[in-house]
């Protein structure tokens, strides 16, 4: 039978000294702490192959069909396809980044994660990591199945700068659900009511199922300043149809750089969204308590 | 710093914003918790005791008044604060239900930034201690209510806290899971010096049995502070004992008993329907120490009568409660429910 043991530290004033690495080395453990949920939930949860695999490909499949029954060009079926693994990442960032927070408060996880030795932006990044992985495999099957299904063959021209652009997307995309996470939990009980606004509305804005240049025209700018969903689809799609007759709203250099700001902004913000959050939690006594 | 106090707090009060007056939790609370000890706060619902706990462990800021806890102040060093403490509270529904218990604490060991290895061996270690080691593979979600709350015991003791939180601990647990659960604290603290618990219990029984001291909360203020002993002496300051004789002295003349150094009162405690059994009779004696005692067992040998049984009647810190406030606990909380999970 094992038995209690007693403290390593002498007393609570050096327990409480932690040198910069230490610090570092815990906030880099709590976010794969925080990750390790959602990637092991990939083995968990069958259903996820219904929910986040069959459907999607039923509503890209709706597309193909009008599409070639408008004999609108064949890669238009290969944008519908890429749209729908995309529509999996914007779905994750809603639904278990941005309303996550608010989640996590109901089943008291929020005030342990406060009252823990960590940064919570450790939390977000986990939070962000695990989705990133859970969902990539789910858009990764939707890719595979549309193409095989609708016989999409697709040219790249540089892989390299596809993956580069990929990751480029992500960065901003989940910094947005990081943002998103405190802003949600702040407007409280409205967050379902967001997270819906925030689906179909941005599919629309963001060309998941068309390209946005030809159908926005000069309007497609505006969309490219503030939705990396839209950035990132747009630079991808030139790289995967390098020899498509539709262009893209910019070159994918520009993109690259938008997408780089959109990170930068998107992850500062939520930095301070989440700061004031712990501010207003603690003055106000709501938020973080979950009886409040 | 060794002689700081582990919890330190002058005149904390905090107000919450409410429609349509603003709400008083805590009214200027002063405490001093030592090291070591485990220390209660003893109140009904809406005493304050969790509002008091969320302070101390960084989740709310007073809305005057300072505090510390292992010398850090819980306004501006929360950092260090969450280094040194941990908190379970009860009916807890933390974590992930599609992970295994043994998933669940090691992804809490992550967040207080436990290597790897030593995270693994430290979730067994708790595993085992806390007696979950047949559940340890089960999904959370599948736990009873009460493995659960030992899992959530695990989980406040991850990072060997120097000062544990225990907010309502036992809530809504049968009386066998209560008892586990108390036992483990007891241990826990137990196992190394200076290891510091404030429980939160509206279960009297269960302060009674765990704390070294305990403050009785009311409204936002801490009513009465001190070991159980010294709370109960606020209400009855004599010792009172029922004993026992084969026959009442010099036939029923409790004059001398009364008359011994150090007694107060001696009266028969049968006539006061306080009945013994037939072949026995029963006085009951007031006495200004225990130590008076001696005194009054020689006395009744001396006079014939032979000591059969001996109780000392105390009174409980419900009574004391009652006597403080006003009213019972029972206001908030079925009696049946607190006795059956504290004892």
């Amino acid at each position: 039978m094992t038995a209690w043991r007693g403290v390593a530290a002498r007393n609570p004033r050096e327990a409480a000294e932690w040198s910069r690495g230490r610090v570092i080395r815990t906030n880099l453990r709590a976010v794969f702490g925080r990750a390790y949920p959602r990637i092991i939930g990939l083995t968990r949860e069958p259903s996820w192959v219904f929910f986040e695999i069959v459907l999607p490909f039923l509503a890209v499949s709706a597309f193909v069909f009008v599409y070639r029954a408008l004999q609108a060009p064949e890669e238009f079926v290969g944008f519908v396809v890429i749209g729908g693994a995309m529509t999996a990442f914007w779905l994750n960032v809603v639904w278990m980044m941005a309303a996550q927070f608010y989640w996590e408060k109901d089943q008291g996880n929020l005030e342990l994660y406060f009252t823990a030795p960590m940064h919570l932006m450790s939390v977000l990044a986990g939070m962000a990591i695990g989705g990133l992985v859970m969902t990539s495999s789910r858009a990764l099957a939707v890719i595979v199945i549309g193409s095989v299904v609708y016989g999409v063959s697709y040219q790249v021209s540089d892989p390299l700068l596809l993956v580069a652009v990929f990751v480029l997307t992500m960065i901003p995309l989940y910094g947005l659900g990081m943002l998103f996470a405190s802003l949600f939990l702040l407007w409280g009980r409205e967050a379902f009511h967001l997270a819906q606004l925030l689906q179909e509305p941005i599919y629309f804005l963001g060309g998941v199922n068309f390209p946005i240049g030809p159908a926005f025209g000069q309007l497609a700018a505006i969309v490219m300043a503030t939705l990396p969903l839209a950035v990132g689809l747009d630079a991808m799609r030139q790289l995967v149809f390098a020899g498509s007759e539709t262009n893209g709203v910019l070159p994918v250099g520009a993109e690259m750089v938008i997408l780089g700001v959109m990170g930068v902004v998107f992850i500062v913000g939520a930095r301070i969204a989440l700061g004031y959050l712990e501010t207003l939690a603690r003055r106000e006594g709501r938020l973080t308590l979950r009886w409040q | 710093m060794p002689d700081e106090p582990a919890i330190h707090a002058r005149g904390v009060t905090r107000i919450y914003k409410a429609k349509p007056d603003p709400v008083t939790a805590l009214a200027g609370v002063d405490l001093d918790v030592e090291p070591g000890e485990y220390f209660g706060l003893l109140g009904p619902n809406g005493a304050g005791k969790t509002t008091l706990i969320k302070i101390l462990t960084t989740l709310l800021l007073p809305t005057s008044g300072t505090a510390k806890v292992a010398g850090f102040d819980v306004v501006h060093e929360t950092s260090k604060i969450r280094r040194v403490i941990n908190m379970v509270a009860g009916g807890e529904q933390s974590g992930y239900g599609l992970l295994t218990l043994r998933e669940q604490l090691w992804m809490f060991s992550q967040f207080y930034g436990l290597e790897q290895r030593e995270g693994w061996r430290r979730v067994d270690e708790l595993i085992e201690i806390t007696g979950l080691t047949e559940q340890r593979d089960q999904k959370v979600r599948t736990l009873s209510t009460g493995q659960r709350q030992k899992l959530n015991f695990a989980r406040g003791l991850l990072n060997d806290p120097w000062v544990l939180f225990l907010d309502e601990p036992t809530l809504g647990l049968d009386v066998a899971a209560a008892r586990d659960l108390r036992e483990h604290t007891l241990e826990w603290k137990a196992a190394a010096p200076g290891r510091t618990v404030l429980l939160t219990t509206h279960y009297m029984v269960e302060a009674e049995q765990l704390c070294d001291r305990i403050a009785i909360v009311d409204r936002g203020r801490i009513l009465a502070l001190g070991t159980p002993d010294e709370l109960r002496r606020r209400v009855q300051a004599e010792s009172i004992f029922r004993i026992e004789l084969d026959q009442l002295p010099h036939d029923g003349d409790l004059d001398a008993i009364a008359a011994l150094p150090g007694v107060l009162s001696a009266v028969r405690a049968d006539e006061d329907g306080d009945g013994a059994a037939s072949d026995r009779v029963a006085i009951k004696v007031a006495l200004a120490d225990d130590s008076a005692l001696t005194t009054v067992v020689t006395g009744v040998a001396q006079q014939g009568a032979h000591l059969i049984g001996l109780a000392k009647s105390e009174p409980s810190l419900e009574d004391v409660f009652v006597e403080l406030v006003g009213r019972g606990f029972g206001d908030d909380d079925a009696p049946g429910n607190a006795k059956g999970a504290a004892e």
